[in-house]
């Protein structure tokens, strides 16, 4: 069940046979820069895919990006060019890690915001909880005779 | 004549179960004991009409009845006996049936098991059980019947999607659906409880076996998933954070969190009510992963693009149950007394942080995964959230939890002291100290952080084993003494230890894998080598085969490792005609807990062929942990206070360190 829906997306999309993402022709000579491109690659989308990045993905466009960020970085592009030059072609779809943005507020923020909220709450109670709480009020009077009523009645012998 | 017979059926389990989910509530409601005790009985009998259902579509698919859509659709003639029986549930309809096939066992568990419930209790528990039973019922027959025929009985079946035809496959759903409906029993005690208005701690003892058996089986389940994809997928990946993966994850970690929770309130009585929403979320988690998984149904839910009837009935099932639950909680919870104190620094509060990064870390892998989905239908934008946004966001989380995790189990309960815990966990912290001391000195440098990994996992497998040796008195008291304590400690106690060591083994193969993993991407000809990690692979030519409904292209290569020989390795490329797919079969070499991946490309023109080699070090201790989690599981699951009816015995618990 797993990851059926994605491997059935993808076969749908009659992908080349299965085999691997990065071809040993696309590789750059230059092991860092290869390296920078792996790199980036695993930030990228594959737009055709679904949820896969570029350097996972078998399919032609996610080979064709590839080889743009290999192209890019070649001429002597930044990460952050290479990522800017694609966002500007493709839009923001094509980053897997979203940037953080109104948009993405929510995203990014929602589970700090509740973890910090959560601990405050839990030292907020704990304090509380120095203070005197219900149970170790003492007794009312008339709740004292009723205990002393029950515990002799109890022990009858007493 | 089967497929009718399977059809009715279900049809009478739905009348069975529409019984069951009134009678006994009434029965409830009018303190009337015959209608109260009427929920065993339908339950029993509606797990034998739901499997008398599930056996007739096995037959339909063994002897290949391509009269029968789902049959047609998914099977082939020519397919090995066992893809004919698995591939009952691979796919949508047959899968929902496995799905309710799993819930009326566990009704029936509960119906035949739970002697000791408190009647009304029973009768609760079954009968929520059944609505959520009766709503799935008619989801299969309204939407997504199995059983339908074709007007024209096609020749021959259109085969089953050739990736699935793979044992890991075959066994990977209902692990995981016994794991998911296992949580529906602690859901079913949770409304049932809101109902009556009442809650104490036998309702987390009642609570916990149910709920630990699940987790197991979710355990199991998640581990096999991954390694799944691990070899078949071909990209030798471990975790791709996708959101079938998540899916999957989301109610392991709510689940997680309740064990922890459910501990407190069995033992001191304290965080009902937390417990309660967590046996809410755990389940609602699951019906959400039920529909994720089932061919990215919630993505059609939410664009109501193809078949709305189905997408439909999905939105109501989860308003009502998740909903209605959650509305229930709201109503009710706040009328159940709190009970139980604790100080700042006490066993309870180490499972309370335990409980805020967990679910934490829930939340963050549930707005990871419907974010997408849910700004895209409100404002129409479309970004993607994979796995660079989940390893920034997830792991921060774990490791707090995993340093936190040794202190746990050596704090007593109600006031702990945490200095103590420190000082008997030194020696876990000078061994954590001189793993990374270790690791910095010998591993190449490539990963700042991993050796601080490989420290953590030290810590917390250490952590686990000075747990038991504490309790035991190994290295202070006579050995025969320590042997009498061994066997008198409670097997949960060893479960924790055991599960807890577990997921530090899951971390250090995660750690070495994601540190120290290395690869070759080449293109070979025959009689070429490509040496990786001191291995050294001659590609010795390729051999076409056939297979029962696949032909496959098998390359050879001999594996050595200075100069010795090591055996051969044979990934292969299949292609399945009745589909006209391809599927790559990657070549696996186990030395020790690491392995050798060799997966095939395409081939060329001028005769060679692509590969791509891995070397992944201790990679197995990624699921092994997971292994070693689930028999804490197990241990745990049999411990006597557990069993339900079997009281514990007098001389047993005097035996017990005191806590």
């Amino acid at each position: 069940m797993w990851r059926v829906a994605l491997v059935g997306v993808f076969i749908s999309l009659a992908m080349p046979a299965t085999g691997l993402a990065v071809q040993p022709d696309e590789m750059l000579k230059d092991p860092v820069l290869e390296s920078r491109a792996r790199d980036l690659s695993r930030e990228l989308r594959c737009m055709v895919c679904q949820n896969q990045s570029i350097d996972d993905s078998e399919a032609p466009l996610a080979r064709d990006l590839r080889l743009l960020v290999r192209e890019r970085l070649t001429k002597g592009d930044s990460d952050r060019q290479v990522l800017d030059f694609l966002v500007s072609r493709y839009g923001e779809f094509v980053l897997l890690r979203p940037p953080f943005e109104w948009k993405t507020l929510l995203l990014w923020g929602l589970p700090p915001a509740v973890l910090i909220a959560g601990a405050i709450a839990l030292s907020v109670k704990s304090l509380r909880r120095r203070t005197p709480s219900p149970e170790a009020d003492p007794l009312s009077p008339d709740e004292e005779r009723r205990l002393s009523t029950l515990v002799d009645t109890a022990n009858p012998d007493h | 004549m089967i497929p009718e017979l399977g059809h009715y059926a279900l049809v009478l389990a739905l009348a069975l179960g529409l019984i069951q989910s009134v009678a006994p509530m009434v029965g409830v409601r009018m303190h009337d004991a015959v209608l109260m005790r009427l929920a065993s009985s339908t339950a029993l009998m509606q797990f034998v009409f739901v499997a008398f259902s599930f056996l007739a579509l096995i037959a339909c698919y063994v002897e290949s009845d391509f009269s029968v859509a789902t049959v047609y659709e998914n099977s082939h003639s020519m397919m090995p006996l066992i893809y004919k029986i698995t591939s009952v549930w691979g796919n949508h309809e047959g899968s929902m049936l496995l799905w309710v096939l799993i819930l009326s066992f566990f009704g029936a568990l509960v119906a035949g098991f739970g002697f000791n419930l408190p009647t009304t209790l029973k009768a609760g528990v079954l009968s929520v059980q059944s609505w959520i039973a009766c709503a799935f019922y008619l989801f299969i027959l309204v939407t997504s019947n199995p059983f339908l025929r074709l007007p024209q009985a096609p020749f021959e079946g259109r085969d089953l999607n050739p990736i699935l035809q793979d044992i890991g496959l075959a066994i990977h759903p209902p692990l995981l659906y016994l794991g998911y409906v296992g949580f529906s029993i602690a859901f079913s005690f949770a409304i049932a409880a809101l109902i009556e208005g009442r809650i104490d701690a036998a309702w987390a003892r009642w609570v916990r076996p149910w709920t630990l058996a699940a987790w197991i089986f979710l355990t199991i389940g998640i581990a096999m998933g991954s390694y799944w994809a691990y070899y078949e997928l071909g990209w030798g990946g471990f975790w791709f954070w996708d959101p079938v993966e998540n899916a999957s994850l989301m109610p392991w970690l709510a689940g997680t969190a309740l064990l922890h929770s459910a501990v407190v309130m069995e033992k001191r009585g304290a965080l009902k009510i937390w417990t309660l929403l967590l046996a809410i979320l755990a389940f609602s988690l699951s019906l959400i992963g039920t529909f994720l998984v089932r061919s990215g149904v919630l993505t059609s839910v939410l664009t109501f693009a193809n078949d709305p009837a189905r997408g439909v009935f999905i939105l109501a099932i989860l308003v009502l149950f998740i909903g209605g639950g959650l509305t229930l909680f709201a109503w009710r919870a706040p009328m159940l007394k709190q009970g139980g104190l604790f100080a700042p620094i006490s066993r309870e509060a180490a499972l309370v942080l335990n409980n805020l990064f967990l679910t934490t870390a829930c939340l963050t892998v549930f707005v990871g995964t419907l974010y997408p989905l849910a700004l895209e239908a409100l404002t129409g934008e479309k970004i993607s959230v994979g796995p660079p946004f989940f390893n920034l966001t997830f792991a921060p989380l774990f490791v707090p939890l995993l340093l936190v995790m040794p202190f746990g189990p050596l704090m007593a309960w109600k006031r702990g002291d945490i200095l103590g815990a420190a000082q008997r966990l030194m020696a876990a912290f000078g061994m954590a100290i001189i793993a990374i001391l270790l690791t910095f000195a010998v591993a190449d440098r490539s990963s700042a952080l991993a050796p601080f990994g490989i420290g953590l996992a030290a810590f917390v497998m250490i952590g686990a084993a000075v747990d038991i040796v504490e309790r035991i008195g190994l290295f202070r008291l006579p050995l025969s003494v320590v042997r009498q304590r061994a066997a008198g400690l409670p097997r949960s106690t060893w479960g924790t230890a055991l599960a807890h060591f577990g997921i530090a083994v899951t971390l250090l193969g995660i750690v070495c894998v994601s540190a120290w993993a290395t690869e070759r991407i080449v293109a070979l000809k025959p009689a070429e080598t490509v040496s990786l990690a001191g291995y050294e692979l001659k590609f010795e030519g390729i051999a076409r085969r056939s297979g029962p409904n696949f032909r496959e292209l098998a390359a050879k290569f001999t594996v050595k490792k200075g100069g010795v020989p090591l055996g051969v390795m044979e990934p292969s490329k299949r292609s399945f005609a009745s589909r006209g797919t391809t599927t790559t079969e990657a070549a696996l070499m186990t030395r020790g807990v690491s392995q050798l991946y060799l997966s095939l490309g395409d081939t060329n023109n001028d005769g060679s062929i692509a590969v791509r080699l891995y070397h992944k070090p201790l990679v197995l201790l990624i699921w092994l942990g997971a292994v070693v989690m689930a028999l804490g599981g197990v241990l745990s699951l049999s411990d006597r206070r557990l069993r339900i009816g079997a009281p514990k015995p007098a001389a047993k618990s005097a035996m017990q360190p005191a806590e």
